[in-house]
């Protein structure tokens, strides 16, 4: 399966272990990944945050480019890039005069758009089994943290999960071999890109969420998304400094842990990228 | 207490609500104030109202006092609201478009940190096509005056491979600037 790839802006920096591991995994799974030509950052939060045409425009640019390379299937690994583009080419579809605006914007005519946007957990689910697993993840007790844009708002997007009690990332993490434990905090928002603008929002609620990841047994926390990544993982040693805690639980994206258990060595998954450490863990566990 | 007049301030701002309508696809006016919003909201603590009440001033023609206020800029767009509103209102997008306005109004009051993040942010992607992050950081901080803010992570950043010291312009920066002002044309 021809896979169209969007890496956008925090794969390409702050999220390297991200777009490291997803490319390790993906040839092994039968994926070919063929990266979106001359992409274009989706806006992000400040697009919708300040107009209505750019925060279409910006990623519907990258929709029209995916669509153009014959690929099947496309997906942004950021959950928020990917709620982007899933919007942009809705648009592009049903809103007439959105889509007349960036013709006359760019001077082109653009057709129907047909390419299936999934999210990460989307494009692996089904493509991941046990035949995949050479090296269970056995005695690694971990939480799932969802965050809020991958499965929320369930009526404006097509995601099969449950929106307050996902359950892919447990059947992930089941076939890894790993064991997932039920935890409150599954789908609660960690703020976001409020870690530029008002931090004391984001430092309070990755403390709530480290403490009841902690609370509930887990090792460590597994990730879908970059903002909830970075939020508690590079500012956990804020969060100890401001809160006097000494929380020291790695925040791995499941693509990692996919790797780890399909027998690909650590090096080449990225967690070398971490701020916390998860390479203690993973070898008091014999999992390295 | 401080009175008013419903009736006046509904027909004062008409005009906006009708055009939040518009935009939005939303009507406030069909809250029936359970609060679920307010109850499921992770960012409720830091905003000056609960997200029921913005919707309940909305429907008593408050206009001024939401758009200045600074709930419509903390929140952080996760949508929990929206996926549990007993009435279907997308309270998510109601927040988003009243940013919008806001913006457009230069309405910021409290809200100076988001000013300048996402003017600095949409330059960046104006200039360069993508996100420049050291140049996002050094115009957040100096725009701010926080200028110590997130210093302790640039260097680990760095040192990760994570941070690249210079910009990278896309090709079709030609299409980017067509978007930039077209926008400017339209308005929106």
């Amino acid at each position: 399966m021809k896979l169209s790839y969007y890496p956008g802006c925090g794969l390409s920096g702050s999220s390297k272990e991200l777009d490291i591991s997803v490319k390790a995994i993906s040839g092994p799974l039968g994926i070919d990944i063929v990266e979106v030509p001359d992409w274009n950052c989706c806006g992000g939060t400040s697009a919708h945050s300040t107009g209505h045409f750019l925060s279409f425009a910006l990623p519907a640019r990258n929709v029209v480019k995916a669509e153009k390379t014959g690929c099947d299937e496309f997906t942004a690994p950021c959950p928020a890039c990917y709620v982007r583009h899933f919007l942009a080419q809705k648009q592009l579809n049903e809103d007439a005069k959105m889509k007349r605006h960036l013709e006359n914007a760019l001077g082109q005519n653009f057709e129907q758009s047909d390419i299936k946007i999934k999210n990460l957990i989307e494009v692996y689910i089904d493509r991941f089994s046990s035949s995949n697993v050479t090296k269970p993840l056995k005695g690694l007790k971990v939480v799932n943290y969802y965050g809020c844009a991958l499965v929320k708002p369930p009526k404006t997007f097509n995601f099969f999960d449950d929106p307050e009690n996902p359950k892919s990332l447990e059947k992930i993490m089941d076939t890894c071999g790993a064991e997932s434990i039920e935890w409150p905090y599954k789908t609660e928002c960690c703020g976001a890109s409020l870690c530029f603008t008002n931090q004391d929002v984001v430092w309070k609620n990755g403390r709530d969420i480290l403490q009841v990841a902690k609370d509930s047994g887990a090792q460590a926390i597994v990730v879908a998304c970059t903002m909830c990544q970075m939020n508690l993982d590079m500012r956990q040693a804020q969060i100890n400094k401001k809160y006097k805690t000494n929380f020291n639980i790695p925040v791995m994206y499941f693509t990692q842990l996919m790797g780890l258990a399909m027998g690909i060595p650590a090096d080449r998954l990225g967690f070398d990228k971490l701020y916390v450490d998860a390479k203690p863990l993973l070898h008091s566990l014999k999992l390295l | 207490m401080r009175e008013i007049n419903v009736t006046q301030k509904l027909e004062k701002s008409k005009d906006f609500l009708r055009k939040l309508q518009e935009e939005s696809g939303q009507d406030p006016g069909q809250c029936f104030q359970c609060m679920k919003c307010t109850g499921g909201c992770p960012v409720q603590f830091a905003m000056d109202y609960p997200p029921s009440q913005i919707m309940r001033m909305l429907q008593d023609g408050l206009v001024d006092e939401v758009l200045n206020s600074f709930t419509i800029w903390t929140c952080a767009t996760c949508s929990t609201c929206t996926a549990r509103c007993p009435r279907d209102i997308d309270i998510a997008q109601l927040m988003d478009t009243l940013r919008v306005m806001a913006f457009h109004k230069r309405r910021f009051n409290k809200a100076k940190n988001m000013r300048v993040f996402h003017t600095v942010f949409m330059d960046s992607i104006g200039s360069h096509g993508r996100l420049y992050e050291v140049g996002l950081a050094l115009g957040l901080n100096l725009g701010t005056g926080n200028l110590l803010q997130d210093t302790d992570i640039g260097l680990p950043m760095f040192m990760k491979g994570k941070l690249s010291l210079l910009p990278h312009n896309i090709k079709g920066m030609n299409e980017i600037k067509r978007l930039y002002d077209y926008a400017k044309k339209i308005g929106e």
